[in-house]
């Protein structure tokens, strides 16, 4: 496909950077929900803040990764193996967006505008749509599911890349 | 900003020391208000209601102290719900200890504030697991009850007012309170912690009226008749008071704010109304008003959104069915 060996430089910032921030945006997300403590209403604050920051941050990701050419998969995986990888980072790709979407679409149709930072607003629908609500608060839960165990899967298969098959595929993304 | 950056962050740890044995969950404590008998489809808490709509004139008093236009001179349209506490959408009204106005100013795409008040002007405790070992202590009984209020000399504000509380023949003439105190915040900045209370301008006698739908059908028959007004009384604090305690009123020579009067002229059946859709999340809050750390308060985000979850759910996939009154 290509003959680099690496992602570029602005494709790990990306790739790190936002592991980093849906590992925090699941984990508080996770947590908020069950919790009766002072800090929930916090935490939820951040979580819909940072939650949009999100979604901006992978468009401009996608937007990035598709100017530029990345590392070919190691030549001695079988076809369906290299498509297992492609297919897979395009659900990750897809689930980071319908997280951050079905996050907003929620609250959206809840009527609950989202306060960025107390700079400004962000709109909601002035009244209350229960049914859609019910419907994207469901997703929101389906798709961060989903997420986890593809993450899982994803890091086990990056794991299993370095030490067992001991190839280039995750030094290729340090 | 840092801040919520710190809170993201510092989240996980949060849940790794979050392991002492009192704690409950937000699902625990919307589990133990629902009860046994589930009716879907309905609020887990304050189940029976009646929609109500009408407005909010203010007369402009209280804009000094906070930014949020509803408190400019002129009048905001609300959509609202009184309600009795309970998890069962057909107990009798007046059974209830509890009576309760919800209202929803859905002001524009960008501001919207939800209240929920009650009677009683305080909590009996000060923090949402003490809370869930209350209701614990009165489902078991009189007896568990009186030995958790033994134990627990903070209610003591509580009893006293529960001790001369006369419950009225109608909605109309409650009192209804925020209990957990906000901070009003004013163009320049400057915070100021308020309570407020929904004052009745009528008082209708006790009754002993045996129809389950007592207060309800007062209420619209009321209503038909001519407006239902409350005065909306602020409470402002001073620096010896505490805004994040629920149990403890604010001495009564504090001072006090009329912003306007608070007008319901329609009532509608909740299941046609629009109230029923609303989570009256009391931390939907507009530019101007902030929620204070209270843990009582900050504990009714995640519980009432649990709450709305599974109604929402359930009325999406047509398990809402209207029970019938026994
Ligand atoms: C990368 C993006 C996001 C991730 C990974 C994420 C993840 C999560 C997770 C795991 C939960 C807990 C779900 C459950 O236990 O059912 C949650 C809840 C929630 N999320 Fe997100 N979320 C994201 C973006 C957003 C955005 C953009 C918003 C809104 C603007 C949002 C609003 C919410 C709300 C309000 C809840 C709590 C719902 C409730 O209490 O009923 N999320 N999120
Ligand atoms: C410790 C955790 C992680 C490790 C070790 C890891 C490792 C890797 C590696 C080695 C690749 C390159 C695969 C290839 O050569 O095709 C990759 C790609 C990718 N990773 Fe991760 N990853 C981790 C966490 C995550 C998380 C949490 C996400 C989701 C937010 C994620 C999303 C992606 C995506 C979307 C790609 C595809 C990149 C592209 O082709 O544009 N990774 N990861
Ligand atoms: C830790 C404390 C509290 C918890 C866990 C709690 C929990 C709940 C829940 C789960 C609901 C149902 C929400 C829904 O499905 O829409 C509810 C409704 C309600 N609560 Fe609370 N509550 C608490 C404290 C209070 C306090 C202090 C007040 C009064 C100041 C209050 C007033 C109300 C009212 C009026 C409603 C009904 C709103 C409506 O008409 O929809 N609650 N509560």
């Amino acid at each position: 496909m290509t003959n680099t060996e690496r992602f570029s430089l602005s494709m790990r910032l990306f790739h790190w950077g936002m592991a980093a921030l849906v590992f925090a945006m699941l984990t508080a997300g996770l947590l908020m929900v069950a919790s009766l403590d002072g800090w929930q209403l916090t935490v939820l604050t951040a979580h819909k803040v940072f939650g949009v920051i999100a979604v901006l941050l992978v468009s401009a990701r996608l937007i990035n990764r598709l100017r530029q050419a990345i590392p070919a998969l190691p030549d001695d995986l079988s076809h369906w193996q290299k498509m297992s990888a492609r297919v897979s980072h395009w659900l990750l790709y897809g689930l980071l967006f319908a997280m951050p979407v079905s996050g907003y679409l929620m609250q959206y149709f809840a009527a609950r505008p989202i306060d960025v930072f107390g700079w400004f607003r962000l709109p909601a629908a002035l009244n209350v749509d229960i049914y859609t609500y019910a419907l994207f608060r469901e997703l929101h839960s389906v798709f961060a599911i989903a997420l986890i165990c593809l993450i899982a899967l994803h890091i086990g298969a990056a794991l299993h890349h370095h030490i067992i098959r001991k190839d280039k595929v995750l030094k290729s993304m340090l | 900003m840092k801040k919520l950056i710190w809170a993201l962050l510092l989240t996980p740890m949060v849940g790794l020391a979050a392991d002492e044995p009192v704690n409950v969950t937000a699902q625990q404590f919307v589990d133990l208000q629902q009860g046994n008998a589930v009716y879907p489809g309905f609020r887990r808490a304050h189940a029976k209601g009646i929609c109500v709509s009408g407005e909010f004139r203010s007369n402009g008093q209280l804009s000094d102290y906070s930014k949020a236009p509803v408190f400019q001179s002129g009048a905001t349209p609300f959509t609202g719900r009184l309600s009795i506490a309970g998890n069962n959408p057909t107990a009798p009204d007046l059974k209830a200890p509890v009576r309760s106005l919800a209202l929803s100013f859905s002001i524009s795409s960008t501001e919207q504030w939800r209240l929920a008040m009650n009677t009683p002007p305080v909590m009996a405790v000060a923090d949402p697991h003490t809370f869930y070992q209350q209701i614990l202590a009165i489902q078991a009984g009189p007896a568990a009850i009186k030995q958790f209020f033994s134990e627990h000399p903070e209610s003591k504000e509580f009893l006293a007012w529960a001790a001369q509380y006369k419950a009225s023949g109608s909605f109309a003439s409650e009192t209804y309170n925020s209990i957990n105190a906000f901070y009003l915040i004013n163009h320049n900045g400057k915070r100021q912690a308020v309570r407020w209370a929904m004052q009745p301008t009528v008082t209708v006698a006790t009754t002993d009226a045996q129809d389950v739908d007592a207060l309800q059908n007062e209420i619209a028959n009321r209503v038909v008749a001519g407006n239902v007004v409350f005065d909306w009384v602020f409470t402002l604090a001073d620096a010896a008071d505490d805004e994040n305690n629920a149990t403890k009123a604010w001495p009564d020579s504090r001072q006090k704010i009329t912003a306007g009067q608070i007008v319901i002229n329609n009532t509608t059946a909740q299941l046609e109304g629009g109230c029923h859709a609303i989570n009256f999340d009391p931390l939907v809050l507009p530019t101007g008003i902030e929620a204070t750390a209270d843990p009582i308060l900050r504990a009714r985000s995640s519980a009432y959104a649990e709450s709305y979850r599974r109604r929402a759910t359930e009325q999406l996939t047509g398990a809402l069915k209207e029970p019938e009154n026994d």
